[in-house]
């Protein structure tokens, strides 16, 4: 298992590679960083807010953004399409009786149009190895007290999807509007790390 | 070609330990879970990893039991997996269990 590169022996051969590349002319200076840069613009978690809260008002929605959430997210003028390829996203809804959270045990894999850069803590060896094997004392730890009966579903983004998790509308919203609704949900509650 | 497995299939992972990258992570080998659905089709990761060019398989989701996996827990844990990572596992018999596979 993977953690922190910075040192690592990988580094100094992307630096290395990235160097040859642009000494021929195959890579214009800092148009990897100017890519990145590209990638990450207009990558928050204000984006999965604005999902989620459209997924508490409008029922209908909610079902055709489980059902296929790439093309759901277009209705909100968002996509996952940013990057080399369309990635595709699954979106999964907690309950009253389950709970999802969402982890990258090889790597850091993440719906970053959509959540904005990763927390630290997402790539760190000790979220990602433990919360596959004890998510009820992870979440614990972030301050989440589910009840004993709430069943837990951890959600390994192993392969080429990207995963975000709509949380449970708090009580005593009934009278908020959309955009309200929104500001209330965090990022973590978008990971399953948090309730809203 | 048509995907091997669909929904409520039950599967066996492998046990490959590859010497290079795979994305069949070390905790769910030789697992018997069972199919959510289909993620798609994408080129092997592990093919690409050593720079083959590799036709695109069936992904799924794959739901294991954490007692399955680690001999504990209570939850569940779902893992994106190539085709390839997969063999059929012997299902349970819908009339015996007198389960209608809710699914």
């Amino acid at each position: 298992m993977s953690g922190d590169h910075a040192s690592a022996a990988i580094a100094g051969q992307v630096r290395h590679v990235e160097t040859l590349l642009e000494r021929r002319g195959l890579l214009a200076d800092g148009e990897i960083d100017r890519r990145i840069d590209e990638f990450l613009a207009g990558g928050s978690p204000a984006n999965g807010a604005r999902i989620a809260a459209r997924a508490w008002v409008d029922p209908a929605f909610r079902e055709r953004l489980l059902a296929d959430a790439n093309g759901a997210i277009g209705e909100v003028g968002l996509s996952m399409s940013g990057g080399i390829q369309e990635q595709r996203l699954k979106v999964v809804a907690n309950s009253d009786t389950e709970h999802h959270v969402v982890v990258c045990t090889l790597c850091s894999c993440y719906p970053i149009a959509l959540l904005g850069p990763s927390p630290t803590w997402y790539k760190s060896e000790a979220y990602r190895s433990r919360v596959v094997r004890d998510p009820r004392a992870v979440l614990a730890e972030f301050g989440l007290q589910l009840p004993p009966d709430t069943r837990i579903a951890v959600w390994d983004a192993s392969a080429e999807s990207r995963y975000m998790v709509i949380p449970r509308r708090p009580a005593g919203t009934a009278g908020l509007s959309e955009v309200e609704l929104a500001g209330l949900v965090t990022r973590n509650g978008l990971i399953g790390t948090a309730a809203v | 070609m048509a995907d091997r497995f669909g929904p409520g299939d039950p599967v066996r992972t492998r046990t490959l330990d590859p010497a290079g990258h795979t994305r069949l992570p070390r905790y769910a080998r030789g697992a018997v879970g069972e199919v959510v659905e289909s993620a798609g089709r994408h080129p092997l990761a592990d093919d690409r990893a050593r720079g083959r060019s590799t036709p695109p398989q069936a992904v799924y989701h794959v739901r294991f039991a954490a007692a399955e996996l680690f001999g504990t827990g209570d939850h569940s844990v779902t893992v994106e997996l190539w085709e390839d990572y997969l063999e059929a596992a012997a299902g349970r018999d819908p009339v015996q269990d007198g389960s209608d596979h809710e699914r």
